[in-house]
């Protein structure tokens, strides 16, 4: 628990630090600890410079850090209900959804709504990731239902992402003008994080990972199968519900604002399991704490390599999570 | 258990069934493959769906939630789930579940019970071990030890013994007849193996595809023909001087 607190620290720090234009670095921290009441440094920064520190990198490694960490503990939460290591959690619909969601608002709406101050899109598709998720659900429902709901509800899953997908594309190839909005949006981005973003989701984030949390016992029931978990008095149907529900609010929320970020929610509850062991006690508080430290880090390479364009983080955490998940499966095996 | 049935689809897996089981008697169901054996006993736990009723005590157990049902009956499945990385002690203080408050936690009597049950087991040496590493007499040695913990005064076993040798099929068998020496216990088993079927239970029920063929005691049971009717086989039944009923399968020599 210390080690992932303080990867959480260092990685804010380390977020808050690196950056293109700005002061130099080692002075930003002399001036967020002048900024703390009862103690004073002259760190030599102006306010043109505090400025880019507070307004641009600060929300963007905060509002990175919730992304993180609500992708992970979801993705944790997800894989306890489902009692499969590599499920995430765009499982039942939550990113296909909002990808449909984003692409009708950059289609069909974009006319309406260039005036308007709020931009629609996160709406919109935070919308369709929850109504989408809740189509997977009546539709598993529909057949699975009782104690073996949860591979019917997976495999309901795949159908809808797929019809759902399957409408997205044709929405797009007949709007082709929109593709590179919309591609730029699925690959995520924290480029153009303000402090709007982060109150906007820090309530979702809060209450979806505390309720998750909560059922960390019934989780570490699941494991021994939802039908052994019933004998043992679990209400199985209805926690699965609740952890959907939970883990699904806060993924929406946070895909609306940054996009579909991949591989955070299967490769941080893995390295965790690697090295604390698979009960969920531990794999779901330091899921949350590593999850938020490795898009905070995650970020730092997409802002600087390519200065002054901005690599995409989905790009970026794809392109760290693909090897490194191929290295944790090795390194599974030969246990 | 009063009219019980159990149907999946428009298949009756089970036919309206009735039985009584005294306190601390051990009921053995057997017959062949597909018979209705788990169906039973997957109604009673409440994993299938039945019509009729199970009563513990002159009180139906649909009136009772699914915790207070599970503080009275512990279930053994035909092949447990084993979480490979979890360990020996952490998967018997599971049986402790129906005890703990939604979003409580174990407490310490909790705990307490769990290490009781392994140290009475002789299991304790297993507490720390992953249970992916143990062979699968330590598992199903530590599965009962589990359904133990759970302190419920009813055990129902699908085929406790299906996965062991023959040493531990008499070790795991002799461990449940001790308990329930012990604590009153009142055993519900399905059994493939009907020598030992007969001899650990009090009374055995023929289950031929979904109906009760035959109820009583393991010589009443037990019989030749009998056997030769529903599960199509040729047996001689030896009866040894100390009661126990032998079911041997009989070849014809060419």
């Amino acid at each position: 628990m210390a080690i992932g607190l303080a990867s959480v620290v260092v990685a804010l720090v380390a977020g808050v630090v690196v950056g293109p234009a700005g002061p130099t670095w080692w002075r930003i921290p002399l001036e967020l600890l002048d900024r703390l009441p009862l103690v004073s440094i002259d760190s030599g920064i102006n306010e043109a410079q505090w400025n880019i520190v507070w307004q641009v990198r600060a929300p963007r490694v905060v509002l990175g850090g919730l992304v993180g960490a609500m992708l992970a503990i979801a993705g944790a939460g997800y894989q306890g209900v489902f009692r499969n290591p590599l499920v995430d959690p765009y499982l039942l619909g939550a990113a296909a959804g909002a990808g449909l969601g984003a692409t009708l608002a950059f289609t069909m709406l974009r006319d309406v709504t260039a005036g308007w101050v709020i931009d629609p899109v996160p709406a919109v598709s935070f919308v369709f990731a929850l109504v989408t998720v809740a189509v997977t659900y009546v539709v598993g429902g529909a057949f699975g239902g009782g104690q073996r709901g949860g591979i019917t509800l997976v495999l309901a899953g795949v159908a809808v992402v797929s019809f759902v997908t399957a409408v997205q594309t044709f929405i797009l190839q007949r709007n082709v003008e929109v593709v590179r909005d919309v591609y730029n949006w699925i690959l995520g981005r924290l480029s153009t994080a303000q402090w709007d973003d982060v109150r906007l989701v820090t309530p979702y984030v809060v209450v979806s990972s505390a309720v998750v949390l909560l059922h960390r016992r019934h989780l570490d029931l699941f494991r021994v199968g939802e039908d052994e978990a019933a004998t043992l008095g679990a209400p199985v149907a209805r926690i699965r519900l609740v952890v959907v529900i939970a883990a699904t609010l806060g993924t929406a929320a946070v895909v609306s604002v940054s996009g579909l970020i991949g591989f955070v929610g299967v490769v941080v509850p893995h390295f965790v399991r690697l090295v604390a062991g698979a009960g969920h006690r531990r794999v779901l508080p330091l899921s949350l704490m590593f999850g938020a430290a490795f898009l905070i880090l995650a970020d730092i390479p997409g802002r600087v390599l390519t200065d002054p364009a901005e690599t995409p983080i989905g790009v970026v955490t794809a392109f760290i999570g693909a090897p490194f998940f191929v290295i944790v499966l090795r390194a599974r095996t030969r246990q | 258990m009063v009219d019980l049935a159990v149907a999946y689809g428009r298949r009756q897996a089970l036919a309206p069934f009735t039985a009584t089981v005294r306190s601390g008697d051990w009921l053995g169901l057997i017959g062949p493959n597909g018979a209705g054996k788990s169906s039973l006993l997957r109604a009673v736990v409440g994993l299938v769906e039945s019509r009729g009723d199970v009563l513990v005590d002159g009180s139906s157990l649909t009136l009772r939630t699914r915790r207070r049902r599970a503080e009275l009956i512990a279930y053994v499945p035909q092949s447990p789930v084993i979480p490979d990385d979890m360990t020996g002690y952490e998967y018997v203080l599971l049986g402790r579940s129906p005890y703990v408050g939604y979003f409580g936690s174990e407490s310490r009597k909790d705990k307490t019970i769990a290490s009781d049950v392994l140290a009475r087991l002789e299991l304790t040496q297993f507490a720390d071990r992953r249970l992916g590493q143990l062979s699968g007499g330590e598992r199903q040695r530590l599965v009962i030890a589990r359904a133990l913990a759970q302190e419920a005064p009813i055990l129902l076993l699908d085929e406790p013994t299906s996965s062991l040798d023959i040493g531990h099929q008499q070790q795991a068998l002799e461990l449940v007849a001790k308990l329930r020496r012990d604590h009153g216990l009142t055993v519900v088993s399905a059994m493939h193996d009907l020598t030992l079927a007969g001899q650990y239970s009090d009374r055995l029920v023929l289950l031929h595809e979904g109906h009760c063929v035959a109820a009583g005691p393991a010589a009443e049971v037990l019989q030749a023909d009998t056997l030769a009717e529903f599960y199509g086989v040729r047996v001689t039944v030896h009866h040894e001087p100390d009661g126990t009923v032998v079911v041997v399968p009989r070849r014809d020599r060419l």
